[in-house]
C-alpha cells in the first residue's frame, strides 16, 4: 500500500527534476489517466452483456421466442463469436460510432441517443447554472453576514433549512411541485417539453437540492478565504466593503467553487434519471429505465456509456481549468 | 475520555438525542409492526378501495382497499432491511477491495487502486443502474446494485485510512517485528478503522434508504407483492390526484428515516473526530465607549497625527472577555519614527490594527481617545474614516507571502488603492503604481507590475507592500513587523527603505518588532510593551544606559553582540508572558522579574513620567548603572523560555 503510494508519487517528482516542463508532466498524467478511465468505462460496458446471468437474448425476447429467432439475434449481436473477438469488435465499432440496434425496436442506438441526448444536455445544464446562480451569491452574502461569529440566529436558521433541503430525494420534491405548481395551480405543464415553461418545474426539482449544499460550501470556503492575511490588505487599502468581497474573496473562492461545479454536473446524471422519469421528459433518463425494465441491452449499454463518458470528460475539463487558474498547484503537484 | 462516555455524548446533544430515538424505533418498528399490524395490511376490502384519509383508515386505503397507514408501519422491516444488508455489502466489498492492495502483489495492489478511483468518479445511482442491469429488476438485484455502487467508496475510505494509519510507529514497530502484511491488516490496521467506517456505514444507511425508495420509484426495485417504502410512494403517486396521503404517508417515512440515520451518523462522526461542542457561547453586549464628554476642540498639541489614551482590545471567549491590550496610551508626532517591541502576545500588533481600525467583530475596542490627524475615530461616519484612512494611512504587513492575493497582478493591487481614494483611471494608477515601484527600487518596475506575487522575492514583495503604502500620501505608515519574514540583508535594506521614505515624504512611522535592535536603529522614541500595557516609552538614544523597566533591561540583556560568548547558549528570559485571560492582579512582568517585591504582586503600577520625555510603569525601576543579571538558566527553563530576539536582529 505505501510502497505503491510512494512510487506513484515519486515518479513525477524525478521526471520534473530533470527538467521537463510540469505542464507536459501534466498533460501527460492527465490525459494517461482519462484515456485509462475510458478505457476501463467501455470495457465494463462491454461486460455488462455478458455478465447478466443466462441468455440476454433469450431474457430480452422472451420464454416463447422461437429458438430461430433468438439465434438469428444472437448472430446479429455477434453474440455467438468468442469473447475476446467480440470485445475487439466492440471497440472497433464504437469508432465508427456504431452502437448496435436496439433489440425492441432494431432502431440504431445511436440514432436513439441523438434525439434524446439534447434533451437531457438542456435540463443539466440549465439546473447547473441555476445552482451557480443562486448558490454562489447566496454563500457569498452568508459568508459576509455571519463572519466572526456574527448573526448567530441567522446562520443556525441558514444550516438548518440547507439541511432540510439537501435531505429531501429529488423524486420527492419533483412530485411535490407536480402536485403544487402543475395540478392544484395549474402554472406549469404537467409533464413532457413542448414549452419554455415546461422547463421549470425539472430544472428547479434538479436545482434544489444542489443549491442547498452548495451555498453551505461556499460560505465555509469564502469564510476561509475572508480571514486571510490579503483580505486584511485590502481593508488596510480601505477598498469598499463590495470590492474586498468581489475582488479579492471570490476569485480565491474559485477553485473550490470549479471542483464543485465538477461534482455537481456529474452528479446531475443520477439526478436527470429520476428527474425525467417524473416528468415524463424525453431524454437519456426515461430511455434508461424503460430499456432496463424491456431489457433493450444495447440500448441501456451505449447511455451507461454516454452517462459514463459524460463524467470522465467534466473531470478532465474541470482539471484543466483548475490547472491553468492556478498554475502553482499544478506545478508543485508534478 | 473513555470509549463509553464518548459514545454518549452523541445522546446529549439535541440533534443526536432525537436521532438516536428515531432510529431506536425504527428498529423496533421494523420487528414488531408485521405482528402488530400484519392482518390489517393485508385486508382486502373490494368495497372500499382508492378511499382518502378517515378515522378507520388515516392514511386512507389503496387500490385493493388495504389500508395505507398499516401497510407503511409494515414496510420499514424491509426497507429497513434492505437498505442495511445494503450497507453491509459495500463496506464488506468496499473493505475488501481497500485492504487488498496492502497483501496483494504490488501489481494487482495498483489495478485494484486504479479500479477503484476510476469507479469513485461515478455517480452512485449511475453505478446502481448497471449493476441493477447485471443481477436484475427485483429485490435482490436492487440489493446487490446499491450495495456494490456503495463498495467503491468505502473502498477509497479504506484506503485512505489505512494509509494514515500504516506511517504510525506501532504499524512500523510491527513490520519491523516480521509481522505478515495480512496479521498487520487484520490486528493493527483494521481495528483502527473500524470505528470510522461504522460512522460513515451509519450515514451511508440513510442514502441506502434514499437510494431503494429511488429505484422502487423507477420500478426496478422491489417487485409486487413485497413492498417497501419506495414501492408504496410508487403506488401512492400513481394516485396522487385522488388520494395525496396515500403518498405522502411513504415519503415522510422515507425522509424521516433517511434523516434519523443520516444525523446519527454525522453526530458520531463529530464525537469520534472530537468535533462535539460543548455548549455555545454568546457574545457579551459590545462595551460602549466611555461616553466622556470630548472636549469640541483638540487638546491634542499641535503636530501630532495619532493619539491614543487609553486603548483596550477586548475578544470573547468561552470563559468571558478577555482582553489582550489594556489601556495603552501614547502620540505619534508628525514625522516621527516610533518603535513598538515586546514579545509574541504582548499587544502590539493588536495596538497597531486598533489604531488602525482593523479590527474585526467579534474583537472590541474601545479607549478614551482614538483620535487620527484630528478626527475621532471611534465615533466619525465610516464614510469619513474611509476617505481619511485610505488616505493618509498606510499598511505595512509582516508576512508579504500571504499578505498578497495570490490571484491579482501586484500593479493592479497597487493600483486600485490610488484609484479608490483619488478617483484615477486605471491607466493613471497603473502608471502611479510603476512609478512607485520605481521608488521602493523594485528592478524592471513595468514588468514587474505585471506578475503576480509567488513570482516575486520576499524582499521584493517587501518593497511592494510598502509602494503600496505610498501610492496615495499617507502622514502615518504602520509597519507590523515588516521585516521578520525576511533574511538580514534584506532586512536592512527594507528598513533604510522606511528610512528614506520618511525623510522624503515627511510621513510618521509606526514601527512594530519583537526585535529590540531593530528598533533601536531605526527609531527615535521606543515603546515597550508587556502584556497589553506599555511598561516604558523613552528615547532610543536612552535605551541603552536609560533604561528604567526591568522587562526592557532583560530585552537588552538577551540580544547577542560582537562580545557574547559564542559557546554559550542564546541569552532567554525565563518563562512566558501571561496569557491575555490569565494577568495577575499586580504587575504582569512580576513572575519573571528578579526585582520584584511584595507590592508589585498586589499592584499594577501606572505608567508614570520619569523625567522628560521618559515614561515607566514599575515600582523598582533599576538604577541607571545597575546590571540585572537574568536568573541561571537551567535545561528547563531553556527550553520553555520564548527567545525574544534573534541573532540577526544584533548586527
Amino acid at each position: 500500500m505505501t510502497s505503491t503510494m510512494t512510487e506513484t508519487v515519486a515518479a513525477p517528482t524525478a521526471a520534473s527534476r530533470a527538467g521537463i516542463s510540469p505542464w507536459l508532466t501534466f498533460a501527460v498524467r492527465r490525459g494517461g489517466q482519462f484515456i485509462l478511465s475510458l478505457w476501463v468505462l467501455i470495457t465494463a460496458a462491454f461486460l455488462m452483456i455478458h455478465l447478466v446471468p443466462g441468455d440476454p437474448v433469450r431474457a430480452a425476447l422472451g420464454m416463447n421466442a422461437p429458438a430461430e429467432l433468438v439465434e438469428a439475434r444472437r448472430a446479429a449481436l455477434g453474440l455467438d463469436q468468442p469473447l475476446i473477438v467480440q470485445y475487439v469488435n466492440y471497440f472497433a465499432k464504437l469508432f465508427t460510432g456504431n452502437l448496435g440496434v436496439s433489440t425492441i425496436t432494431n432502431e440504431p442506438v445511436a440514432h436513439i441517443i441523438a434525439t434524446r441526448f439534447p434533451a437531457t444536455l438542456q435540463l443539466a445544464l440549465l439546473a447547473c447554472l441555476l445552482v451557480l446562480l443562486i448558490a454562489l451569491p447566496l454563500g457569498v452574502t452568508m459568508a459576509v453576514v455571519t463572519r466572526g461569529s456574527r448573526r448567530r440566529g441567522l446562520e443556525l436558521t441558514f444550516a438548518i433549512i440547507c439541511v432540510v433541503f439537501a435531505a429531501i430525494p429529488e423524486f420527492l420534491l419533483g412530485v411535490g411541485l407536480v402536485y403544487i405548481f402543475a395540478v392544484n395551480l395549474g402554472w406549469f405543464p404537467i409533464a413532457g417539453n413542448d414549452s419554455p415553461l415546461a422547463l421549470v418545474l425539472p430544472v428547479v426539482t434538479l436545482a434544489v437540492g444542489p443549491i442547498a449544499v452548495f451555498s453551505r460550501i461556499i460560505r465555509v470556503e469564502v469564510l476561509s478565504v475572508l480571514s486571510q492575511d490579503f483580505v486584511r490588505t485590502a481593508r488596510a487599502k480601505r477598498l469598499a466593503p463590495r470590492k474586498i468581497y468581489i475582488r479579492h474573496a471570490l476569485p480565491n473562492a474559485m477553485t473550490a467553487t470549479l471542483t464543485l461545479t465538477g461534482l455537481l454536473l456529474s452528479g446531475m446524471v443520477a439526478g436527470t434519471v429520476l428527474v425525467e422519469n417524473i416528468f415524463a421528459w424525453p431524454g437519456l433518463g426515461t430511455m434508461i429505465v424503460q430499456s432496463i425494465l424491456s431489457k433493450d441491452y444495447p440500448v441501456v449499454q451505449s447511455i451507461v456509456l454516454i452517462y459514463g463518458m459524460g463524467v470522465l470528460l467534466v473531470n478532465l475539463v474541470i482539471d484543466i481549468v483548475l490547472a491553468l487558474l492556478d498554475p502553482r498547484s499544478t506545478i508543485r503537484e508534478s | 475520555m473513555p470509549t463509553r462516555l464518548k459514545w454518549l455524548s452523541i445522546v446529549r446533544s439535541p440533534v443526536g438525542a432525537t436521532a438516536t430515538v428515531l432510529v431506536l424505533l425504527l428498529a423496533l418498528l421494523a420487528v414488531f409492526a408485521p405482528l402488530i399490524w400484519g392482518a390489517q395490511a393485508e385486508a382486502i376490502d373490494t368495497s372500499g378501495t382508492q378511499q382518502g384519509p378517515s378515522a378507520e383508515h388515516l392514511l386512507g386505503t389503496d387500490a385493493l382497499g388495504r389500508d395505507v397507514l398499516a401497510r407503511v408501519l409494515i414496510a420499514t422491516q424491509l426497507s429497513v432491511a434492505l437498505a442495511v444488508i445494503a450497507v453491509v455489502i459495500g463496506v464488506t466489498v468496499g473493505t475488501l477491495l481497500g485492504t487488498a492492495p496492502s497483501v496483494l502483489p504490488r501489481w494487482a495492489g495498483r489495478l485494484v487502486v486504479g479500479i477503484v478511483n476510476i469507479a469513485v468518479a461515478f455517480p452512485g445511482l449511475l453505478l446502481a443502474l448497471f449493476f441493477a442491469v447485471i443481477f436484475g429488476v427485483g429485490t435482490t438485484g436492487a440489493v446487490l446494485a446499491i450495495g456494490f455502487a456503495m463498495a467503491p467508496g468505502f473502498a477509497r475510505l479504506t484506503q485512505t485510512m489505512s494509509a494514515a494509519i500504516a506511517g504510525r510507529d506501532f504499524i512500523s514497530a510491527a513490520r519491523a517485528a516480521g509481522v505478515s502484511r495480512l496479521r498487520v491488516l487484520i490486528r493493527h490496521v483494521l481495528p483502527n478503522i473500524a470505528e470510522p467506517l461504522i460512522v460513515n456505514a451509519t450515514v451511508a444507511a440513510g442514502g441506502a434508504l434514499l437510494a431503494f425508495a429511488g429505484l422502487s420509484f423507477l420500478g426496478i426495485g422491489v417487485q409486487v407483492p413485497a413492498y417497501d417504502w419506495g414501492k408504496l410512494l410508487g403506488e401512492g403517486l400513481n394516485r396522487i390526484y385522488i388520494n395525496p396521503a396515500a403518498a405522502f404517508g411513504p415519503a415522510v417515512a422515507v425522509i424521516v428515516a433517511g434523516l434519523a440515520f443520516n444525523l446519527l451518523g454525522e453526530t458520531a462522526a463529530s464525537v469520534a473526530g472530537g468535533r462535539v461542542t460543548i455548549g455555545r457561547w454568546t457574545l457579551p453586549p459590545r462595551p460602549q465607549p466611555t461616553t466622556r464628554a470630548v472636549p469640541a476642540f483638540s487638546t491634542v498639541s499641535v503636530g501630532t497625527i495619532l493619539s491614543i489614551e487609553n486603548l483596550r482590545v477586548s475578544y470573547p471567549t468561552p470563559s468571558g472577555l478577555v482582553h489582550p491590550v489594556r489601556g495603552v496610551s501614547f502620540e505619534v508626532r508628525e514625522g516621527e519614527a516610533l518603535g513598538v517591541v515586546g514579545e509574541s502576545g504582548s499587544g502590539k500588533s493588536l495596538t497597531a490594527l486598533a489604531a488602525s481600525r482593523l479590527i474585526e467583530p467579534p474583537g472590541v475596542v474601545d479607549a478614551d481617545r482614538l483620535e487620527f490627524n484630528g478626527i475621532q475615530m471611534l465615533t466619525a461616519p465610516e464614510k469619513t474614516i474611509r476617505g481619511l484612512l485610505g488616505t493618509s494611512l498606510a499598511m505595512v504587513f509582516q508576512d508579504p507571502m500571504t499578505s498578497f492575493n495570490p490571484t491579482r497582478r501586484i500593479g493592479s493591487q497597487l493600483a486600485e488603492a490610488a484609484q479608490e481614494h483619488q478617483g484615477m483611471s486605471k491607466k493613471e494608477a497603473m502608471k502611479r503604481a510603476v512609478k512607485q515601484l520605481q521608488a521602493v527600487r523594485v528592478p524592471a518596475a513595468t514588468r514587474r507590475a505585471e506578475q503576480y506575487p509567488h513570482e516575486f522575492s520576499g524582499g521584493m514583495r517587501q518593497r511592494a507592500m510598502i509602494a503600496m503604502g505610498l501610492m496615495n500620501s499617507p502622514k502615518l505608515i504602520i509597519a507590523d513587523e515588516p521585516t521578520t519574514a525576511l533574511d538580514v540583508t534584506v532586512q536592512r535594506q527594507v528598513l533604510r527603505l522606511l528610512e528614506r521614505v520618511r525623510t522624503d515624504t515627511n510621513a510618521a512611522i509606526l514601527l512594530i518588532s519583537h526585535d529590540i535592535a531593530v528598533i533601536s536603529q531605526s527609531c527615535e522614541r521606543v515603546l515597550v510593551m508587556y502584556a497589553g500595557r506599555v511598561v516604558e516609552d523613552l528615547p532610543t538614544a536612552e535605551l541603552y544606559t536609560g533604561a528604567r523597566h526591568p522587562y526592557t533591561r532583560a530585552l537588552l540583556e538577551v540580544v547577542p553582540d560582537l562580545d557574547t560568548d559564542r559557546e554559550q547558549p542564546l541569552g532567554v528570559i525565563p518563562g512566558r508572558p501571561p496569557a491575555p485571560g490569565e494577568v495577575p492582579l499586580g504587575c504582569a512582568f512580576a513572575a519573571r522579574c528578579p526585582l520584584a517585591t511584595a507590592q508589585c504582586r498586589e499592584a499594577d503600577p501606572e505608567l508614570e513620567i520619569h523625567r522628560d520625555k521618559h515614561r515607566v510603569a514599575c515600582w523598582n525601576p533599576v538604577e541607571s548603572d545597575t546590571r540585572v543579571t537574568l536568573p541561571e538558566l537551567t535545561a528547563a527553563a531553556h527550553t520553555e523560555a520564548a527567545p525574544v530576539a534573534t541573532v540577526g536582529g544584533a548586527q
